[in-house]
C-alpha cells in the first residue's frame, strides 16, 4: 500500500478525482501568485530595516524608507501579504480534498482574492506613506482593511460552502481548526477595525484591544490554520494515521478556550486583573501546546522516515517544531519573574518572526510545495531549488530569532541591572548583525520561492495559450472545410 | 464533534468570552474615563496636549516612532522615606533619636511606628512614598504609567520594543525644544553611539542671506557639530509639532492610581 492509498482520518484517498483538483487552479494561482509577490517585498523590507541598526544613515533621507514606517510594513506584507492568503488557498484546498468536493463558482474567489492584494497593495503604500493607523498589526487604513475584510469574507464564505457541501460527512482533526480559524478572522478583524479606526475608543483602552487583537491574529488564527493544514499533512507523510485524535480534539479545545485570552503583557498601565487574567492563561496554554506535541511525537515515531531532504515532509516538520518554540517563548514571557526581564526586549520581535515565518509561512511553504502541482497539473520547473529554499529559509530563520532571542535576554538583564542604556543598545549590535545575516537568507529562500511559482504560472499559461489556439486552430479549419465543400457544391 | 455547527459554536462561545473580557469590560470601566484629581492637590489631571503636541503626536505616528520607542514606565514597588520637617523642642534629643533610626527604604508599617515616635519626642515627619523599579531607577519616570495618562491620545502609541529609550516623560527628561530638534536632526551628532536614524527630511538646509538675521528657528547645535559655512538648519512644521509633542511628555503627576511623593 503506497502513502497514497492509505484510508486514515487525515489522509484519505488523494484524489483521482481530477475535477475537484481543476476547480481550485485558478483561485489557487491567484492566492498564492500574490503571496509570493507580498513575501519577497517583506523580506527586501524587513532587510533594509534591518541594515539601520548598523548604518542608521542607510536611506535616512527618504522619508518612505524610514525605520518606523519599513518595520511595520515589512511585517505586514508577511502576515497580510503572505501569511493569509496562502493559508486560506490551503484551506481552500484541504477543504475540497477532504470533502472530496470541487469548487464551485470559481471566478468568486478569484475575484476575493486579487481585492485582497489589492488591500494589501493599498495597505502597504499607505503605511510606507506615513498614513498607517498607528495601531501595531492594524497598520492599514480604511481603503485597505475594508477590502481585505470584505474578501476574506468571500473567500471564507466559498470556503464554508464548500465544506458544508462535502460528500465525506465524518470531520477529521484539520476541520476543527479550519473551520474555527475561518470564522476567527472576521470578529476580530472587524472588532479592532470598527472600535480603533473607525469609531476610536478612548485612551488606553485601544492598546487593550490592540492587544486582544494581534495575540488573536498572530498567536491563535495562525495556530489554527498552521496546525490544522500540518494534522493534514504529518499522517500523509507520515505513512500512518494520526496518533491520538481524541487529543488532538482536546488539544483544539484547550487553544481556543486559553489561547484567546493571551496576549496582555505584564506591567502594562491598565487595570491589573487584565495582565493577570492573561498570564493565567498563557500559562495554561502549555497544556494544548504539550497536546500537539505528543500529537505529532506518536505520529512521527515509527512513521515513514524523511526520505527527500528539503522536501514537503521536512517543512512541516521544521514548522511544527517552531510552533512549540514559539508558544513556549510566548508561555514565558508571560509569567511575571521572566517577563520584566524580556518585556520590550528583542525578545519579543524573535517570538514574533518564528511564530509567522518558522511555524506558518514554513507551514505554507510545504503545503503549497505539495498541492500546486497536483492542482495545476504540471510539475515544479525547479524541483531542486525548491529543496534548496527550505535550506535558505531554515538556516535564514535560526539565525534571525535565535540571536534574537538570546540578544533580548542579554539586553533585559542589563537593563535590570542598571547598565547604562547605550551599553545595552550597542551589546545588541552583533545580535542583530547575525540577524541581518538570517533575513538575507530568508531572502534567498523566498526568491527561490517566487520563482518557482512564478514559472509554474507561466507553464500554465503557456499550455493554456497553446490550448486556446489550437482549439481557434480547428474551428478555424473546420469553417475553411465548410467553405470549400460549399464551393465544391 | 460530528459537524460544523458544533465546533462554530464552540468558537463562538470562547472567542466571545475573550470578546467581553478583553473588550466589553475595559470598555465598560475605562471607555468613560474622565481626568482625575491630582494627588493631594486640586490640579486636574491630564491636561489637554497643546494643538502643536497634538499634531505632533501624528508626527509621531507617522514616521513610527513606536517601533523603537515605548511610553510606558513599568514599576516593581513602593518604599516609604520618613523625612523629618519640624524637630520640635528639643532637638538633641530629636538628633539621638533619630540617628537611632532607620528612615528610608521602609514599608509602611515600618514608617509609621518610626513617624509615631518622632511625635512622641515632640517632632513632626512626613512619610514619602517612593515608586521602585529598574525603570525608575534609571531616571525614566518618578512612578508607573497608568491609564490616565493615555487619556487624550489618538492614537495610544505604548510601544513594545525599546531599540531607544522610553519616552514617557522625555519633557521632564529633556526639556530644551533646540535639544530636541537637534537630536531629531542628527542623533548620534548629540549621543555619541546612538543608533536612531537621523530625520533629516524634516528640516530644511538653507543658505543664510548675506547681512540677513539668521532664521529665529534656526537650530543651535552644539560647539562639536561644524556647519558648513553660510547654511543654517531650520525645522519644518512637522519637526516643531514633534519637538512640542515630545516636550508634552510628562507622566510624572502623583494619582490615586499611582501614589507618589512629589
Amino acid at each position: 500500500m503506497t502513502v497514497n492509498e492509505m484510508k486514515t482520518p487525515d489522509a484519505r484517498v488523494e484524489t483521482p478525482d481530477l475535477k475537484v483538483d481543476a476547480s481550485l487552479c485558478v483561485p489557487l494561482l491567484a492566492l498564492f501568485g500574490g503571496a509570493a509577490l507580498w513575501l519577497v517585498v517583506g523580506s527586501v523590507l524587513a532587510l533594509i530595516a534591518s541594515i539601520k541598526f548598523h548604518a542608521p544613515d542607510f536611506l535616512a533621507g527618504c522619508p518612505v524608507l524610514t525605520y518606523g514606517r519599513v518595520q511595520p510594513a515589512a511585517d505586514d506584507a508577511l502576515l497580510y501579504g503572505f501569511c493569509i492568503p496562502a493559508g486560506l488557498g490551503v484551506v481552500l484546498w484541504l477543504f475540497a480534498q477532504l470533502g472530496q468536493v470541487p469548487l464551485r463558482g470559481a471566478i468568486v474567489p478569484v475575484v476575493a482574492a486579487n481585492f485582497w492584494h489589492l488591500g494589501v497593495f493599498i495597505g502597504l503604500a499607505a503605511t510606507l506613506a506615513g498614513d498607517s493607523t498607528g495601531y501595531a498589526w492594524l497598520e492599514f487604513p480604511r481603503a485597505g482593511s475594508v477590502l481585505l475584510f470584505f474578501a476574506y469574507l468571500l473567500l471564507a464564505l466559498w470556503a464554508t460552502m464548500n465544506f458544508a457541501g462535502r460528500r465525506e460527512r465524518p470531520l477529521v482533526p484539520s476541520h476543527w481548526f479550519l473551520v474555527a480559524a475561518l470564522f476567527w478572522f472576521p470578529w476580530i478583524y472587524s472588532t479592532a477595525n470598527l472600535l480603533l479606526v473607525g469609531w476610536p475608543v478612548r485612551g488606553v483602552v485601544q492598546a487593550i484591544i490592540g492587544w486582544w487583537f494581534a495575540n488573536n491574529l498572530v498567536f491563535v488564527w495562525l495556530a489554527l490554520v498552521g496546525i490544522g493544514t500540518a494534522f493534514y499533512f504529518l499522517p500523509k507523510y507520515a505513512g500512518r494515521p494520526l496518533q491520538g485524535c481524541s487529543l488532538a480534539l482536546y488539544a483544539f479545545w484547550m487553544l481556543i478556550v486559553f489561547g484567546t485570552w493571551c496576549g496582555i503583557p505584564q506591567g502594562a498601565p491598565v487595570p491589573a486583573w487584565l495582565p493577570a487574567a492573561s498570564t493565567f492563561a498563557a500559562v495554561l496554554t502549555i497544556i494544548p501546546v504539550i497536546a500537539i506535541g505528543i500529537v505529532m511525537w506518536k505520529t512521527l515515531c515509527g512513521g515513514e522516515k524523511c526520505t527527500v531532504w528539503g522536501g514537503p515532509y521536512c517543512f512541516v516538520r521544521f514548522g511544527l517544531g517552531s510552533f512549540l518554540l514559539s508558544s513556549l517563548m510566548l508561555i514565558a514571557m508571560a509569567c511575571p519573574h521572566f517577563s520584566l526581564v524580556t518585556g520590550f526586549t528583542w525578545f519579543g520581535p524573535a517570538r514574533i518572526q518564528l511564530q509567522l515565518y518558522g511555524f506558518f509561512a514554513m507551514m505554507m511553504f510545504g503545503a503549497i510545495y505539495h498541492l500546486l502541482p497536483r492542482v495545476v497539473g504540471f510539475e515544479w520547473p525547479f524541483p531542486k531549488l525548491a529543496r534548496l529554499q527550505f535550506w535558505f529559509s531554515m538556516i535564514g530563520i535560526l539565525l534571525l530569532v535565535v540571536p534574537l532571542a538570546i540578544g533580548g535576554v542579554v539586553q533585559g538583564v542589563k537593563l535590570q541591572n542598571g547598565v547604562a542604556f547605550l551599553e545595552a543598545v550597542q551589546a545588541m549590535l552583533p545580535f542583530l548583525r547575525a540577524s541581518t545575516t538570517g533575513l538575507l537568507l530568508m531572502l534567498l529562500g523566498n526568491l527561490l520561492f517566487a520563482l518557482n511559482i512564478f514559472a509554474l504560472t507561466t507553464v500554465w499559461k503557456l499550455a493554456l495559450a497553446k490550448k486556446v489556439i489550437a482549439l481557434v486552430k480547428v474551428s478555424l479549419t473546420a469553417v475553411e472545410n465548410e467553405k470549400t465543400s460549399e464551393v465544391k457544391a | 464533534m460530528k459537524n460544523g455547527f458544533l465546533i462554530f459554536l464552540a468558537s463562538f462561545i470562547t472567542l466571545g468570552g475573550s470578546w467581553l473580557g478583553f473588550v466589553y469590560e475595559p470598555l465598560r470601566q475605562l471607555g468613560g474615563a474622565e481626568q482625575t484629581t491630582v494627588l493631594n492637590s486640586s490640579d486636574i489631571y491630564p491636561l489637554q496636549r497643546s494643538g502643536e503636541a497634538t499634531l505632533g503626536l501624528q508626527v509621531y505616528r507617522a514616521n513610527g516612532c513606536a517601533a523603537c520607542h515605548t511610553e510606558s514606565i513599568r514599576q516593581t514597588g513602593v518604599t516609604c522615606n520618613v523625612v523629618l520637617m519640624n524637630a520640635g523642642k528639643n532637638p538633641d534629643a530629636m538628633t539621638n533619636l533619630i540617628s537611632s533610626l532607620v528612615l528610608t527604604n521602609l514599608t509602611k508599617e515600618v514608617a509609621d511606628k518610626a513617624a509615631a515616635q518622632i511625635t512622641a519626642a515632640g517632632g513632626k515627619s512626613e512619610i514619602h512614598i517612593v515608586a521602585t523599579g529598574p525603570d525608575i531607577a534609571r531616571g525614566w519616570g518618578m512612578r508607573q504609567s497608568v491609564a490616565e495618562d493615555y487619556l487624550y491620545d489618538q492614537p495610544v502609541q505604548l510601544g513594545s520594543l525599546r531599540a531607544g529609550p522610553d519616552l514617557a516623560n522625555i519633557g521632564v527628561r529633556a526639556p530644551d525644544a533646540n535639544w530636541q530638534l537637534t537630536h531629531l536632526y542628527a542623533p548620534s551628532g548629540v549621543v555619541k553611539g546612538s543608533t536612531m536614524p537621523p530625520f533629516r527630511y524634516l528640516f530644511e538646509v538653507r543658505k543664510t542671506k548675506p547681512g540677513a538675521a539668521p532664521s529665529p528657528d534656526a537650530l543651535q547645535f552644539p560647539k562639536e557639530f561644524v556647519l558648513p559655512d553660510g547654511y543654517e538648519v531650520v525645522p519644518k512644521p512637522e519637526a516643531k509639532q514633534l519637538a512640542a509633542y515630545l516636550l508634552s511628555l510628562r507622566a510624572n503627576a502623583p494619582l490615586y492610581s499611582a501614589p507618589i511623593s512629589p
